[in-house]
């Protein structure tokens, strides 16, 4: 689904990712853990194409095309969709309009608006005032609307309450595994996913089949994402950036 | 008598007073527009060239839900017909000033005939325009639409409106200005003068839709009562020479609202001078003025103005402005508090859409143009009720190209 080679990105001029190599397979699940500062924002920003951050080096593979001179919109209609950390005020644009505009299927739109509780925020500008779970639920209405066959969610728990965790947890999981019998018909079928998470609680909810560590812009390490992230509780980052160098 | 005679040599005195500021015309180099027209009776024999024009201002030439057309090409009105006998009076200015004495008593008493040489003008043509009354306690379930047309090239459209919402009553005016098709140069002065009594309502919507070389000069006061409201749209997103504009309320009765609505795109060549004024000059009087305006290449300023004169009076001024291709953006607010009980606000903005906007949408799927349409639309959208479906189709199509412009 998403292969990353050799992947450097500046910022303004500066080197936040230096030679990143990942992959998502179709219908997997992976997480990417690292401490503040690593990249991580920025590797799903340029997965996204968002202005700004320039490749400098290597490619981004999606679907078996090389997108990485592609626009915002091509990428979004080849089926990749993402969830930011802080999106940008929408002064005007009105949460139901851009819903109607981007939902594959309006009914279920407007069913999953009912469960996240959204309706009351149809005639509202898109996230002005909103509070930081209003966000985090709206942006996954408009995900799921769209629909999208590879998610780039970064820190989709942070902000919201426990209660709201649940309910976005859920959602994040049936937009991930809709229709999924089993795990062998979720890797064969299922939505891939790239998601950035510091607590891991979101794991609690969706399956997660791999995890990376970026520290610095670098991929220090990759494994399986439940381990890793008991292995982080327990003795931090230092301990891999350490590793790592003792590889050298 | 000694009176008229002092007001017509003062206005003769004027007539080489240039506004107070922007572009200037110079009245010689215009005709006076003729006033011997031919009457138009049946709007829906019009050619249909003539019909779209009508209906790009807002105008609909059945005249479904209207309770009163009227349209005044050059200097002549051509049309008056009246549905609602009972809740509204509409007819030409001369043809009021003949059957009800007291209308001079509403004329040249809110605009100085010696304020500018397009005053002035106006004045001593002793111009012709409309008179719309709904009597004390009358509300009109539809509004009455007036359209004020050039017909004739390179003239000078001289125009006094007047307006009278009596105590208690409610009226909706939709007024749409343009030039018909192949009229290039010309020039339109019009003289506005509101009166909204005790506890009336007044939502007045004006559609402009001009030529690139027409220049229009309106002047427009409105005074408003106590418990009276006054509700403006002013829409203007085609190509015109020149516009300045700066309607002034005044909110002379305790609990008086105003709020003004203006959007508009400056085309390149366009000078768009818009402003709008508000005098609080009672108790608890509260008014917005709000205005979106976007430049495509011309040149748009955003004046307000608010003069603070009573205790409790609230009002909230708000200027943005999108440079989208070239152009020129310039707010003006100005706040003035002359007593210590008040509370005026403003914001102002100037810039292009941040990029971040346009990519949010992208990411949800939509293309460039698309995202900047949706952008643009919302920015536009001051929530402006009534507006009819084809003047709404012709708003969404200059969208549309503003959307493909910006890229």
């Amino acid at each position: 689904m998403l292969e990353i080679n050799n992947l450097t990105v500046e910022i303004g001029g500066r080197r936040i990712l230096k030679g990143v190599d990942l992959n998502v397979k179709t219908g997997y699940t992976n997480v990417l853990f690292g401490p503040n500062g690593a990249g991580k924002s920025a590797l799903l920003m340029t997965l996204m194409g968002f202005s700004g951050y320039n490749v400098v080096e290597g490619e981004i593979i999606f679907k078996g095309e090389d997108i990485t001179n592609m626009s915002v919109s091509e990428r979004a209609q080849m089926g990749m969709g993402i969830m930011t950390q802080r999106p940008p005020n929408m002064s005007g644009v009105k949460l139901h309009d851009l819903l109607n505009v981007i939902s594959k299927d309006p009914k279920d739109t407007d069913i999953l608006a009912e469960t996240l509780d959204m309706v009351r925020f149809f005639e509202r500008d898109v996230n002005v005032g909103f509070s930081g779970g209003e966000i985090k639920r709206s942006e996954i209405l408009q995900l799921s609307a769209q629909n999208p066959d590879l998610i780039l969610l970064d820190e989709p728990e942070s902000g919201v309450d426990l209660v709201s965790i649940d309910q976005l947890g859920h959602t994040i999981k049936e937009l991930l595994q809709k229709g999924c019998k089993c795990a062998g018909d979720r890797c064969k079928h299922g939505k891939s996913a790239l998601v950035i998470t510091h607590t891991g609680q979101v794991l609690d909810y969706i399956e997660a089949d791999r995890g990376y560590i970026l520290c610095n812009g670098t991929v220090m390490c990759s494994g399986n994402p439940r381990e890793m992230l008991t292995d982080i509780k327990k003795q931090g980052y230092e301990e891999c950036i350490k590793c790592k160098l003792m590889k050298k | 008598m000694q009176a008229d005679e002092e007001m017509k040599k003062r206005a003769e005195a004027a007539l080489g007073k240039n506004a107070a500021y922007g572009e200037d015309f110079n009245l010689d180099e215009y005709g006076i527009a003729p006033d011997n027209a031919e009457k138009a009776d049946n709007l829906e024999e019009l050619s249909e060239e003539d019909q779209r024009t009508l209906l790009n201002v807002g105008f609909t030439p059945s005249e479904d839900n209207r309770s009163g057309s009227l349209i005044m090409l050059d200097n002549t009105v051509t049309h008056t017909s009246l549905r609602d006998k009972d809740v509204v009076e509409l007819m030409s200015l001369k043809d009021a000033m003949k059957k009800h004495e007291w209308v001079k008593d509403y004329m040249w008493k809110l605009v100085k005939p010696d304020a500018d040489k397009y005053t002035a003008m106006s004045y001593l043509q002793k111009a012709n325009g409309y008179f719309i009354r709904a009597p004390e306690g009358k509300k009109s379930k539809m509004p009455v639409q007036t359209c004020l047309l050039i017909g004739s090239k390179q003239v000078s459209q001289t125009v006094h409106n007047i307006v009278v919402v009596e105590k208690g009553a409610e009226l909706d005016i939709i007024t749409g200005c343009s030039a018909k098709h192949g009229i290039d140069k010309g020039l339109h002065l019009g003289i506005s003068e509101m009166y909204v009594k005790k506890g009336a309502t007044l939502n007045f919507t004006m559609v402009h839709n001009w030529a690139e070389q027409i220049g229009v000069r309106p002047r427009t006061v409105v005074h408003v009562e106590e418990g009276g409201t006054y509700i403006s749209n002013y829409i203007t997103l085609k190509p015109v020479k020149s516009i300045q504009s700066y309607p002034t309320v005044i909110l002379e009765g305790k609990g008086a609202f105003a709020r003004l609505n203006t959007i508009a795109v400056a085309h390149p060549g366009s000078e768009l001078d818009l402003g709008s004024r508000v005098i609080f000059n009672a108790e608890d009087t509260k008014a917005e003025l709000i205005s979106r305006t976007i430049t495509i290449g011309g040149n748009a300023i955003a004046r307000g103005e608010m003069i603070g004169n009573a205790n409790n009076a609230k009002g909230h001024l708000e200027c943005h402005g999108l440079v989208l291709g070239g152009g020129m953006q310039r707010a003006i607010p100005i706040l003035e508090a002359n007593v210590e009980d008040i509370e005026l606000s403003h914001e102002a903005a100037v810039g292009r859409i941040a990029r971040d906007q346009i990519e949010y949408l992208m990411a949800r799927g939509l293309s460039e143009e698309e995202s900047v349409g949706m952008i643009v639309r919302g920015f536009l959208d001051v929530g402006i009720q009534g507006i009819p479906d084809e003047l709404k189709a012709d708003i969404d199509a200059t969208i549309a190209m503003i959307g493909e412009k910006a890229i």
